[in-house]
């Protein structure tokens, strides 16, 4: 029997010291209306050699583009270290450190995570990770509100140049709690400066924007946020964190700082694998803590006086607080806080400089030599690690085109951005070599030229 | 006793020295022209400068300061911490599966849909709900999922009034979380003796202001709700929908089916009944599934099938979805490893994982019922995890269930859930699941026979466990109090 251990001697041994002739019996409290014998439509069980057979060949489908994509999520070089060490069963197959002298382990790791987050934000507390980075805005806004309960703040400025997505998955969770996610316009692909209400002061929570932005532009933070401390905001920053290698930490704009930083952890070791998992950063000011969701390492001495490492602040979270938790979030995304904190070790603030670094000359090449061809325009300079690139054809058209040359060219912007024309954003991570990028041109020349796209 | 394990290892920003680092793993150049000076970092983050090894070298002894699966028996209740096969792991970490763009083109993934597809099937067959969708990242997202498409239902039939959520005082405590979250308030009853659910409470409690119900079945208790029919009934008629919290699904895989009892809505921890790995804390999994009244509502994407082909479902197909929970699909990775464990097991498979998680439950329970410890519910059959309460002993000894569970790290086992469910006073909820031995579960019981005899005979020397871990018991009080949240370098 797959992964059971039982003998039938041992079935029997078991069954005969309950006092029971058969298993069945072991059921006998569910009504006999309700027993199930079996399931209709689940196939019969295979061998561990057909089964990888059958993954094999699915996995030989998949992921063979050339990736050009970034949207919030990079095809970046993962260390061989770092999945080695993630997949170790002692990481692997843990749970939640509720026994803290048996998760020392987990809990340090967690805790030099937590530091690391901090450090790279320039901010004072890390929680030990939420979903994604689309939660993890979700979570920053309901934080804000939060910190803003006694004003009864429930309004949030968002620039129109953070993810589109998140702030529709940020959305749809706060839906249920009255609160208000309010736009605001662009210029240039940036925040329009002009368009900050002049009567924001007491009418909203915070301010959030995204660094790099969404659109791979650069936000002049610095304003943005002395503007947000002037109104009496708070300002939330979602942030790349591999970009804050070589950008400013969230921690240092402007005069005060964010007060909550926030964003995708996938670019710091963990593979694209066509979603998921990631794990959500959330990272705050010190007066913050206890407005923070999900769970917190801190590290304490034990009865001896040894240090030692311990979930702390559980009062915030729901097995304590029930209805009243700061979120109900109670797992988080432990094993890719492992892969991420490896990884981080591994590269150290050069290696992490070097590779942003990269991925923005990479970039940078590839806008310049798409530029070059009739009909592609680029819309927004400076950018970090993405670019949009306009067309003078539909956008879908081109894109399916290179798809079927093997190129997965970028998104289209259409759909979130229609005051842009046809556009797609792309992306050329530290993996591309000057060689793909001569490829995409190629492709793209080609595509543009035929009569696919007219 | 662990007495292999090492002690202690300093933090990895104490191992660091400037300069070091591996250069090997990053890009040569660090030249970023072109980005405003203004806008640039001027000082590197502090974190540390180490070699490859000595990162090695750090997280190999990190990972052996914990206890695992893969090391120690984890009877955690309601966490179902069974083994994690090898294969579903090193299978859903294939290049095709891992290298693939989760915005790249449809054709570039129709291997992963068309797992995905079929395990939205599968979840469907052993739930016996109509459709599913994969994308929320963990039970609570799950069940967030579930309360946000019954306020949805109502909603959508100008229901507004809908705006109390029901949960027994046993619940989990992110079911009343969840309520709050979706703008609902919350409304506990209580159980009965028997752990069953109070029915005149219930049909006191229900009426137009009534959303929906939570429940576990079997609950939290590690009991079967033996009326479940009726509790649907009496919900269904106030108006409202039933709400399933899967995480207890082990215990009646195969046995019984959700749909038949009349829920409406249900989420599946696949990190618990399907062995994707609990990893330190997440990534869980929580899809959920709905009958036919809900499915409009289930959140996106949702992979269908059309031609031969797979494709992504969105809000223009389904305008009525709740919304999105993800930036994109979800834990994909950990519902690859699902899929694999479903496909491995197949329909007898798991009809035997709840035969046999049952059984050793329900073994152990006679085991320690045997050697005089006292059950919660002690009339009843044990689910896949029972209760036993101490409150006798801690009357007798002083010993808490607290100082039992850190006797039992001294022994080489995990402790099981402690002090939950919340209304059993001194409460162990023990969990042994289908991958133990009878051996583990014979020793497990001989090892808390044998600290119950020392709390008799030298209450202190248990009052002082562990002794063998990494550290002994931590000061809580002062972690919540002088926090210490992050290394920071020393100025």
């Amino acid at each position: 029997m797959p992964y059971i251990p039982h003998t039938p001697e041992d079935t029997a041994r078991m069954l005969a010291a309950i006092g029971l002739d058969s298993i069945d019996e072991l059921f006998d409290e569910i009504p006999p209306a309700l027993r199930a014998e079996g399931f209709a439509g689940v196939p019969a069980g295979i061998d561990e050699a057909a089964a990888a057979r059958l993954m094999q060949s699915r996995a030989a489908q998949d992921g063979r583009s050339l990736c050009f994509v970034g949207a919030g999520a990079y095809d970046h070089y993962i260390p061989a270290a770092v999945w080695d060490l993630a997949a170790r069963g002692e990481f692997y197959s843990a749970y939640t450190p509720y026994q803290a002298e048996a998760s020392q382990g987990t809990l340090q790791l967690i805790y030099e995570y937590q530091s690391m987050m901090c450090a790279l934000t320039g901010m004072e507390v890390s929680n030990a990770s939420l979903y994604d980075g689309a939660t993890a805005f979700a979570e920053a806004c309901l934080m804000a509100v939060r910190a803003n309960r006694r004003a009864g703040r429930r309004r949030i400025l968002v620039s129109r140049a953070l993810s589109p997505v998140y702030r529709r998955v940020a959305e749809t969770i706060v839906a249920g709690q009255d609160i208000e996610l309010v736009e605001l316009p662009l210029r240039d692909g940036r925040l329009d400066p002009d368009a900050l209400p002049a009567d924001a002061a007491g009418q909203y929570a915070a301010l959030a924007l995204q660094q790099p932005s969404y659109l791979g532009t650069l936000e002049d933070v610095d304003r943005l946020s002395d503007w947000a401390a002037a109104q009496g905001l708070l300002l939330i920053a979602v942030c790349n964190p591999l970009s804050l290698a070589v950008l400013k930490p969230p921690g240092e704009w402007g005069e005060a700082g964010a007060d909550i930083a926030c964003g995708e952890g996938q670019p710091l070791g963990i593979p694209l694998s066509s979603g998921g998992p990631y794990f959500g950063y959330i990272v705050s000011r010190e007066r913050l803590v206890r407005q923070m969701p999900g769970r917190i390492v801190g590290r304490t001495v034990d009865v001896d006086g040894r240090p030692g490492f311990t979930l702390t602040l559980q009062a915030r979270e729901q097995h304590i607080r029930r209805s009243k938790a700061t979120s109900n979030i109670c797992t988080n995304q432990g094993l890719m806080v492992t892969a991420a904190t490896i990884y981080m070790s591994l590269l150290g603030a050069e290696g992490l400089q070097r590779t942003a670094a990269a991925c923005h000359a990479n970039t940078a090449r590839l806008a310049a030599r798409l530029a070059a061809l009739d009909g592609v325009r680029i819309a927004f300079e400076p950018f970090f690690h993405e670019v949009v690139l306009q067309l003078d054809r539909p956008a879908a058209a081109v894109l399916a085109g290179l798809a079927e040359r093997g190129i997965a060219a970028g998104v289209d912007l259409g759909d979130s951005y229609p005051e842009l024309g046809p556009a797609i954003l792309s992306c050329a991570t530290e993996q591309r070599s000057d060689a793909d990028i001569e490829v995409y041109a190629a492709a793209l020349a080609e595509v543009l030229d035929s009569s696919e796209v007219a | 006793m662990s007495p292999e394990m090492p002690l202690r290892e300093d933090l990895i920003f104490e191992q660091s020295a400037a300069g070091r680092g591996s250069p090997a793993l990053a890009p040569a150049s660090g030249e970023a022209p072109g980005l405003p000076p203004g806008l640039l970092r001027s000082v590197p983050a502090a974190l540390p400068e180490v070699s490859e090894l000595q990162v090695v070298r750090h997280y190999t002894r990190l990972s052996q300061l914990n206890y695992s699966i893969d090391t120690h028996f984890y009877p955690l209740g309601s966490c179902t911490m069974k083994y994690n096969p090898k294969v579903c792991n090193r299978l859903a970490m294939l290049p095709g599966f891992l290298g693939r763009h989760p915005l790249a083109p449809e054709a570039d993934g129709q291997g992963v849909m068309a797992c995905l597809y079929e395990l939205q099937a599968m979840l469907a067959a052993v739930t016996g709900m109509q459709a599913f969708s994969l994308t929320p990242m963990a039970g609570a997202q799950g069940e967030f999922a579930g309360v946000a498409m019954i306020m949805a239902y109502h909603r959508s039939r100008g229901d507004h009034e809908r705006r109390e959520i029901i949960v027994p005082d046993a619940a989990h405590g992110t079911n009343p979380a969840t309520a709050t979250m979706c703008g609902c308030s919350v409304r506990e009853i209580p159980t009965d003796a028997d752990g069953d659910i109070d029915l005149p409470a219930l049909r006191a409690a229900v009426g137009p202001q009534t959303a929906g119900i939570m429940l576990t079945n079997p609950s939290t208790l590690g009991v079967f709700e033996r009326r479940i029919r009726e509790v649907a009934d009496i919900v269904h008629e106030a108006g409202g929908l039933l709400y399933y919290d899967g995480a207890n699904l082990n215990a009646i895989l195969g046995r019984a089916l959700p749909g038949a009892m009349g829920f409406d809505v249900i989420h599946v921890n696949l990190h618990k009944t399907f062995s994707t790995p609990h990893g330190g804390g997440g990534p869980g999994s929580g899809a959920v599934g709905v009958g036919r009244r809900l499915e409009p509502f289930l959140p996106l994407p949702i992979v269908g099938r059309e031609n031969g082909r797979y494709r992504w479902l969105g809000e223009a197909e389904r305008p009525q979805s709740i919304g999105r929970l993800s930036a994109f699909m979800g834990n994909t990775g950990i519902l690859l490893r699902a899929y694999v464990y479903m496909r491995l097991l197949g329909a007898e498979g798991m009809r035997r994982v709840a035969d046999y998680a049952t059984l050793n439950a329900n073994y152990l329970m006679h085991r320690l019922r045997e050697a005089g410890f006292r059950l919660a519910y002690p009339a009843r059959r044990a689910s896949h995890e029972f209760i036993v309460t101490l409150k006798d002993l801690h009357r007798e000894t002083g010993v808490t269930a607290m100082d039992v569970a850190k006797a039992l790290l001294d022994r080489g086992f995990h402790a099981p859930t402690t002090y939950f469910p919340l209304l059993v006073p001194e409460c162990l909820l023990i969990e042994p699941t289908e991958t133990e031995s009878p051996e583990t579960l014979d020793a497990f019981a001989e090892a808390l026979a044998e600290i119950r005899e020392l709390a008799r005979s030298d209450p202190e020397q248990l009052r002082r466990a562990p002794l063998s871990t990494p550290v002994r018991r931590l000061d809580d009080v002062r972690a919540a109090r002088q926090l210490d949240l992050a290394w920071r370098p020393a100025d």
